[in-house]
């Protein structure tokens, strides 16, 4: 019962988050309603009893991925006004696509989903219970799924690789600091006595006469 | 599934409290402040003379860099939490397992460190 | 506790990824100049025949690994040498382009090694999980790759174009996954082809629109009509080296992953998805003979060329039938020749600095460059399907297996769009033959001149040895289909 109304209360806030994140007037706005929206999934992530993603989901989406969001809102200089006219002018489209997938998935539920299908939808092995979510997953995710945790690792790579490439720009006329170049002075290659004849004028023999 | 609400009872009466503050907080000013604009009040004050543009500036390319790179490292973090709380269990296998992938990583990090992707010039 | 020794069917896989991050780690300690990219590319051109030769004198009987999520059997192998060969190719058609662009980057490689790696993972899957992330592994290193002339807007623009599109794929992808996980229980193929032996089984709604869903995302990525509108301006706009590796490896690896699914995991659901696939097809190849007529740009020819190959591949694939996957395969086999030389024709397609890949600026080639016109009219008499050319066999074996399985309509639709498609194609020969001359090309560089000359010497001489081929399908594809 108690489950129910978290269900419900989780549920509508998520979906009416969501829609806000495409209706708001305000880029900015909408980013902070799809945090929003993040905290509800995980609010149904630790009713279904999985905390570990459920606490992913806020460290990674709201902590990393929203401010990342965040900063692309604010980086594009987009006229946004122009773009909700593009929204209004394809919505209904995208109502009428929208409606079709939402019958589709009520003619599901209502004719399909109770037939045919075996048993065989797999139970957890016994003795699972006791263990915390974040134990099950660690219990299988090195030994078990190795070759998807490797596989992840490897799309991080990617990842990694594709960001540096597409947007590193090194500009000219940057003087970096080199601290070990600093250390490695020594008096004799940092210091130049020069005797200066009277009535004349001298330069650093680093630099030659301008 | 109760069990598992009542274990997060102290989490949903914070919530609850803290909701309750916040609407408190909110509400009060629309009941008791004294409300009397006028245009000259609620524009923005700017040392005097008016506002030369938009508060909300285009962020530089490399705040998107930074920020994608901690991205891929909080996962990479993310990764560890349940392999810290099954270390004993899963072995050496698990242990290796691990490394491998912080290897792989490793070398990733080597390869922005020596692109200059963390220099911010 | 396994051995090490236990993971020697993957070693292809692991070779590649280390050789990448090797690889990286070289050019990241070297100079930051294109003489560095040039030499990591070949580096990994030697990597990528190395492997294989490993794979091709390998043992070709069907290995699980990982807990059943890995297979590799002779299916496997085919693609993947096909896979490599490919991929290689069009690097070493990239080198020359990308260092007169002033793009040239060690990461180039790289990513193009690191996306053969997810390639593998596709050919190898024998898991949702391991599809997904195969898929992602190589679609994440090809949307860099097509954005990597970043200061050119139609790169950036055909990159972006490709990752949304991509994206929304993968979500579709991931949705009917989920809907077939969520009604069977399991991720694995072994398992899902035997809880669906059962006639009921597979009758289920959800399962079907999970297997919809899924279906969806495989068409994004083979560029299967409807789902094709990224493919022409992607083709257009990404650097034309990075048109070649998308229009080969990446197409064959799909392909095999689409075959590796519906074969392994739904056998039990012919009937369900044969309707979806020859859908696919006739939508594919009617669009993509029809679209191609009035094009002015050859990158956006070879696009919907590429659609209307697909189309025809599908066929194949529709068939359902073992006979079918052989077709398939030695269809992707001489599709990847033709391609690969269609688009080294491309890139010879420079005069001094400017490329014009304009279809005018084809005229009279035949009097200003006959080797390059003889090559290319040849590949081009080959994708329109002219007997005794490759290209005919291809389109014959296809047509063939939809015949055997009971597909007449479908086949003759087949050999319809295949004439429709031949106006096009010989539309150029007749540009090159017929036309003024302009002014002439500048000498390409010699692995674009090898790579045009040997493909079209492949698909003249197919003829003469075919059994080669023949063999390694039939293998391949009793490996898959019993």
């Amino acid at each position: 019962m108690l489950t129910a109304v978290f269900f419900y209360l989780f549920a509508v806030l998520a979906i009416g988050s969501a829609t806000m994140v495409i209706v708001a007037r305000n880029p900015v706005h909408a980013v902070l309603f799809l945090i929003l929206t993040f905290f509800n999934a995980a609010g149904l992530f630790i009713l279904l009893g999985a905390e570990f993603l459920a606490m992913l989901l806020v460290i990674v989406y709201v902590g990393a991925v929203a401010v990342l969001f965040l900063f692309v809102v604010m980086m594009l200089d987009v006229d946004f006004a122009e773009l909700r006219a593009g929204f209004i002018n394809n919505a209904p489209i995208g109502l009428i696509v929208a409606g079709i997938v939402l019958i589709e998935l009520v003619a599901l539920f209502v004719t399909g989903a109770a037939g045919g299908l075996p048993a065989s939808i797999p139970v957890p092995a016994p003795g699972v219970e006791t263990l915390t979510n974040t134990e099950q997953i660690g219990r299988v995710l090195y030994t078990k799924y190795v070759y998807f945790f490797q596989a992840a690792g490897l799309v991080l790579l990617v990842a990694m690789i594709g960001a540096i490439v597409l947007t590193l720009r090194h500009r000219d006329g940057v003087k970096r600091q080199s601290i070990a170049a600093q250390n490695a002075r020594t008096p004799a290659t940092g210091l130049e006595v020069i005797k200066v004849p009277s009535g004349g004028s001298v330069f650093p023999a680093s630099e030659g006469p301008r | 599934m109760d069990q598992l609400l009542t274990d997060y009872l102290p989490l949903a009466v914070f919530i609850g409290v803290s909701l309750a503050f916040m609407g408190i907080l909110m509400l009060a000013p629309f009941l008791v402040a004294v409300k009397n604009p006028d245009p000259e009040k609620v524009s923005a004050y700017e040392c005097g003379f008016n506002a030369f543009d938009d508060a909300r500036m285009k962020f530089d390319v490399r705040f998107y860099l930074v920020a994608i790179l901690f991205i891929i490292f909080d996962l990479e973090v993310a990764f560890l939490f349940p392999w810290a709380v099954v270390f004993k269990d899963i072995g050496v296998y698990g242990f290796w397992s691990m490394m491998l992938f912080l290897g792989v990583l490793t070398v990733g990090f080597i390869y922005e460190w020596r692109k200059g992707a963390l220099e911010w010039d | 506790m396994e051995t090490l020794a236990a993971f020697a069917p993957a070693l292809p896989e692991i070779i590649l990824a280390a050789g990448a991050m090797v690889f990286l780690m070289l050019g990241v300690f070297s100079a930051d100049n294109a003489r560095t990219g040039v030499f990591i590319g070949w580096l990994t051109v030697l990597l990528m025949a190395g492997v294989a030769i490993m794979i091709g004198t390998g043992g070709a009987e069907r290995v699980e690994l990982f807990d059943g999520a890995f297979v590799v059997d002779a299916f496997s192998r085919f693609c993947k040498v096909l896979i490599l060969g490919a991929a290689a190719v069009s690097l070493m058609l990239s080198f020359g382009y990308f260092e007169r662009e002033r793009i040239m980057k060690f990461e180039i490689p790289v990513l193009a090694l690191l996306s053969t790696v997810g390639m593998f993972m596709m050919v190898s899957a024998n898991d949702l999980i391991s599809l997904y992330l195969g898929l992602e592994l190589m679609s994440l290193a090809l949307y860099v790759l097509a954005a990597v002339h970043r200061d050119s807007l139609r790169s950036s623009e055909s990159g972006l174009k490709y990752f949304v599109l991509g994206a929304l794929s993968s979500g579709m992808l991931l949705y009917g996954a989920s809907l077939i996980y969520g009604f069977t229980g399991t991720t694995s193929f072994t398992a899902l082809a035997s809880t669906l032996q059962a006639g009921e089984a597979a009758q289920n709604l959800g399962l079907i629109v999970g297997l919809v869903f899924l279906l969806v995302g495989l068409a994004f990525k083979i560029s299967a009509v409807p789902f094709h509108m990224w493919t022409p301006d992607v083709y257009e706009g990404a650097p034309t080296p990075v048109t070649a590796f998308f229009a080969g490896a990446p197409k064959v690896a799909a392909m095999a992953l689409l075959l590796r699914v519906l074969h392994d995991a739904f056998p039990g659901m012919l009937f369900q998805w044969q309707q979806i696939i020859v859908f696919l097809s006739v939508a594919s190849m009617l669009l993509g003979s029809f679209a191609a007529i009035g094009q002015t740009s050859i990158k956006r020819l070879m696009a919907f060329s590429s659609i209307a190959n697909v189309g025809f591949i599908l066929i194949g694939l529709a068939a359902g039938t073992q006979y079918g996957v052989s077709s398939v395969l030695i269809y992707l086999a001489i599709y990847v020749v033709m391609t690969l030389g269609s688009f080294a024709v491309v890139l010879a397609m420079r005069r001094a600095n400017e490329m014009d890949e304009t279809i005018g600026s084809l005229a009279g080639l035949s009097q200003t460059n006959l080797p390059l016109a003889v090559a290319f009219a040849a590949l081009l008499f080959s994708l329109a399907g002219i007997p005794p050319l490759a290209g005919f066999f291809a389109k014959f074996y296809v047509l063939d297996a939809a015949i055997k399985a009971g597909l007449t309509p479908l086949a003759i639709i087949g050999v319809l769009a295949s004439v429709v498609g031949a106006f096009y194609y010989l539309r150029l020969v007749k540009i090159m033959f017929f036309d003024a001359p302009g002014e002439a090309f500048t000498q390409a560089e010699p692995a674009v001149r090898w790579v045009f000359t040997l493909s079209a010497l492949l698909v003249t001489f197919y003829v003469v040895y075919p059994a080669f081929l023949l063999d390694a399908a039939g293998t391949a594809a009793r490996a898959l289909v019993p």
